[in-house]
């Protein structure tokens, strides 16, 4: 989950991907061009602005083995430039407009958005479909860019240890799948990463049928239509763009666990990620429950790791859980927690298993569902309040195997999740050999 | 006060035009039955109701051996009030997907709240509980005051955190502004629940209290939920006085070392009030040199041709007693040295030679374009409204906006560039930067 530029947080994206939409929400329209491009119109007309996004369906769980990194160093350089258009020009115009704009790279997708006043639209269009496919490359370009991305890395991992836990955890969670590589890329690879690299993965993924553009804002569906017929209408399809066939995970028979020690923790964390399936690969009803199920152990002030850690047993300074539902193969459910001074990791993780037993041999109760589902739902409507969150919770969703439909039914499915549903996704996911343990402990040995 | 609602009587509605745009947005100035004043924005379109307000406080009220008093206030305001213990508290809020959270800044105690139409009625009123009648139970104060020292005991190895707090206790050496609102390892174990009442006592008032309501809901409705939350206050809030100041050091450099990959700087001088007739000019010469996403001078400097960090910024931040100019960046430990140097040198030839005229008009249009995107979502409006009545911009401020960003010329923008940028800087470093020290005086920018 990284992105060109800190602006928008790594966290909101996670957080959009679990975000629902409520029956009441705007009339999203659908299209497909000739040329296999999906556009996606979220009309919100209460400010004269829009929110133009391009996501391709390539992320980091594409890259070629030994290239980690390289979804995301392409990000960087599609900033660069085009045979039409000098480099900077496109961010210039942008800036023109008072327009904001920036990019992301993830696991299984890479975002491209500019917000603007509705009047730059087809400007910001025109200048997105032509780099789509005209992107020019020169080392002069590509390899102070490389170092760009190695300071990124140093900034968001190398600089921070919870990050390299999660990093670790990851590794040792996904067995056989490429989700085990991250988003980043692993420092030495990336810094092999060279300009022929990034043309042939732009040359193989990078084109009409392998993008979703969602146009959310003040913005009439058929007049977007036109505007992209004029704009990436005109953009050739690419032929051969590979199906998204990964390694897949062989099922888990192991208890994993890893301790990472570092001079600079000065507080323990235990984290532990368990390897459940994403939307699109779970059977009806399992992600939602996983979803129910993510918010009453570890969601709030009211849910149950909190009150059982933090609240009663007085031995946790923070906890909570979260479920990743999109993806286009086998995901995570995370579960982690700070332990108060003088409580030591091996004493908070009986006590994280105390929790998550309880839930899968006695379920929930009545009221904690009502109020997971209460607060669910109505996160689809403070969704619906920002043109942003709008587009990127569509963005997400498509570019990870769901439909407008599934997304439209989304409050519908969390409503009918029954308390033995929930239980029954405790009992069989969160198992502890489908799990890996990282704990994350000060390093007290000698100093350099 | 007349105990009558009557928001129209004395009211001029305005219609604020945005930039480039037909569509318009009315702020109504409200006053409710009570006589507490709010604006209000009515947005229809979807169901819920967005609250942004703000006591004048905030942690420059703390006293240096209690540091984090206002801030532990903040976290343990809906840890239970009246009759609710937190889990109550807590349990009610979550029932009715109600959002409220507290904040403190170094001037202003913050406040937002974001309910579902059908549920408003229930938030104001679990608000008004909150400022008037928090409990600070003894759990609730251990449980809270142990995750604050938490977060503090992991700033202590975190370079950014490092870096920051250098600057500005060496800016601010004995002033609030040169104390972390969360406080300190030292003073957050000895706030008691005393200290919180204290604060709650001598901040929360009706006096000095800003209000912005957008959402699905009319000036009566707006007023009598005003009064539910905020009416019970007293009258006055009794504040210790803030003295005026500048931030000291320009021109040091100062390295904290620690053993991390990439070294975080922080850097920064004299700034500009916001009330200053100048103001306008600063914050246009400074979104040149260092504001916006991809096009200031330091991005293009530092990240586009030499690759040397992610990240560069520079942003103008302004107290009531003070203002600043402060950026940072993060860059390899081997080319720290270059980074600072131009950084320092970028700097330097903006406060000699001012932006050219294309910049200028650049980020002119730049300026007024993008008004607009921090305006569409009701919490957006609301914050922002917060901002303009805590900046006291008058109601009219974003129809003049535009006007007061046209009005500024090339030759003001070259006279504020040397009266911003020609104090010098003091900078921090946190990490271990190759052939950097701590010193005294630096050449480059100090004059």
């Amino acid at each position: 989950m990284t992105l060109k530029f800190a602006a928008l947080a790594a966290a909101a994206i996670v957080a959009a991907s679990a975000i629902p939409a409520a029956a009441a929400g705007p009339e999203v329209a659908d299209f497909k061009l000739d040329n296999g491009l999906e556009l996606v119109v979220i009309p919100d007309h209460r400010v004269p602005v829009v929110t133009h996004m391009v996501w391709y369906k390539v992320g980091s769980a594409d890259e070629t083995p030994g290239k980690s990194g390289l979804a995301h160093f392409l990000e960087h350089l599609m900033f660069k430039g085009t045979a039409k258009h000098p480099p900077g020009e496109f961010s210039q115009v942008v800036a023109h407009a008072g327009g904001q704009e920036n990019a992301f790279t993830s696991y299984d997708y890479t975002g491209y958005y500019q917000r603007v006043p509705s009047a730059s639209l087809k400007t910001v269009m025109d200048f997105e479909a032509d780099r789509m496919t005209g992107l020019t490359l020169t080392d002069a370009l590509v390899l102070p860019e490389r170092e760009v991305i190695l300071e990124e890395q140093n900034q968001r991992v190398g600089n921070n240890p919870r990050a390299r836990l999660s990093e670790q955890i990851e590794a040792a969670l996904f067995l056989n799948h490429p989700y085990g590589k991250p988003v980043i890329g692993w420092r030495h690879e990336m810094e092999q990463l060279s300009r022929e690299d990034a043309v042939a993965f732009y040359k193989r993924f990078y084109g009409p049928n392998n993008a979703i553009v969602v146009i959310a804002g003040d913005v009439d569906p058929q007049q977007a239509l036109a505007l992209a017929k004029d704009t990436y209408g005109k953009v050739a399809r690419r032929t051969d763009i590979p199906p998204r066939v990964r390694p897949q995970e062989p099922p888990p028979v192991a208890v994993r666990s890893l301790t990472m020690a570092d001079p600079r923790v000065e507080m323990p964390i235990l984290q532990r990620d368990y390897l459940t399936p994403s939307f699109r690969t779970a059977k009806p009803g399992v992600s939602e429950a996983l979803e129910v199920l993510a918010h009453i152990l570890g969601s709030g002030n009211n849910s149950r790791l909190y009150e059982a850690l933090v609240v009663d047993q007085k031995i946790a300074v923070s906890t909570g859980s979260h479920y990743d539902s999109g993806a286009v193969d086998d995901s995570r459910f995370t579960v982690y927690g700070g332990p108060r001074e003088g409580v030591s990791l091996p004493q908070l993780e009986t006590a994280v298993d105390g929790v998550i037993a309880a839930v899968a041999e006695k379920g929930v109760t009545d009221e904690e569902l009502q109020r997971a589902k209460t607060r669910l739902i109505a996160d689809a409507v403070y969704t619906h309040d920002s043109q942003a969150s709008m587009a990127r919770w569509y963005g997400s969703s498509l570019a990870t195997g769901s439909t407008v439909a599934d997304i439209e039914s989304w409050p519908d499915r969390i409503h009918k999740v029954t308390a033995d549903e929930v239980r029954e996704a405790a009992r069989q996911w969160l198992q502890k050999q489908r799990s890996v343990t990282g704990n994350l402990i000060k390093d007290t040995g000698p100093r350099s | 006060m007349s105990r009558h609602f009557a928001p129209l009587a004395f009211v001029t509605v305005l219609l604020v035009a945005l930039s480039s745009a037909a569509q318009a947005m009315t702020i109504e100035p409200i006053v409710s039955p009570s006589g507490i004043k709010a604006w209000l924005v009515r947005e229809q379109a979807t169901p819920l109701v967005a609250l942004n307000f703000a006591f004048h406080g905030g942690s420059s009220q703390d006293s240096a051996e209690k540091s984090g008093t206002a801030n532990l206030a903040a976290d343990l305001l809906d840890e239970g009030a009246g009759d609710l213990d937190g889990r109550t508290f807590h349990q009610r809020l979550e029932d009715n997907a109600i959002e409220l959270r507290f904040q403190v800044g170094r001037d202003s105690f913050f406040g937002s709240l974001r309910t579902l139409n059908e549920h408003r009625d229930e938030a104001f009123d679990l608000l008004g509980l909150a400022l008037t009648k928090p409990r600070f139970d003894a759990d609730a104060i251990e449980r809270v005051r142990q995750q604050v020292l938490a977060g503090l005991r992991r700033e202590q190895t975190n370079p950014d955190s490092l870096a920051s707090k250098s600057w500005w206790q060496t800016a601010f050496p004995q002033h609030p502004y040169g104390r972390e609102s969360s406080g300190t390892l030292q003073t957050v174990p000895t706030v008691t629940a005393d200290d919180l009442r204290d604060h709650v006592r001598r901040v929360f008032a009706r006096n000095e209290l800003t209000i912005s309501v957008v959402g699905d809901i009319d000036a009566a409705s707006a007023g009598r939920l005003i009064d539910r939350a905020f009416g019970a206050l007293p009258p006055k809030n009794d504040l210790k006085p803030v003295p005026a100041t500048a931030p000291q050091g320009l021109g040091r450099r100062i390295v904290t070392q620690i053993d991390v990959p990439q070294a975080v700087v922080t850097f920064g001088g004299n700034g500009i009030e916001r009330s200053d007739p100048d103001f306008m000019a600063a914050y246009i010469v400074n979104h040149i040199l260092g504001g916006g996403t991809f096009s200031s001078r330091l991005y293009r400097e530092v990240r586009e041709k030499r690759g040397l960090a992610y990240g560069v910024h520079y942003s103008l931040v302004w107290f009531k007693n003070a203002a600043v100019v402060v950026g940072g960046t993060a860059t390899r430990a081997d080319r720290t040295v270059d980074a600072v140097a131009i950084i320092e040198k970028e700097i330097k030839r903006m406060a000699e030679d001012g932006p050219t005229a294309d910049e200028l008009a650049e980020a002119k249009a730049f300026l007024k374009g993008t008004y607009a995107l921090s305006l569409d979502s009701s919490s957006k409006i609301a914050a922002q409204l917060s901002q303009i009545q805590i900046d006291n911009l008058g109601i009219d401020y974003i129809q003049r906006r535009d006007k007061l960003i046209d009005a500024v010329s090339i030759a003001d923008a070259r006279r504020v560039a040397k009266r911003l940028y020609g104090g010098g800087i003091l900078v921090t470093i946190a990490g271990k930067p190759k052939g950097l020290a701590s010193s005294d005086s630096v050449g480059g920018t100090a004059h």
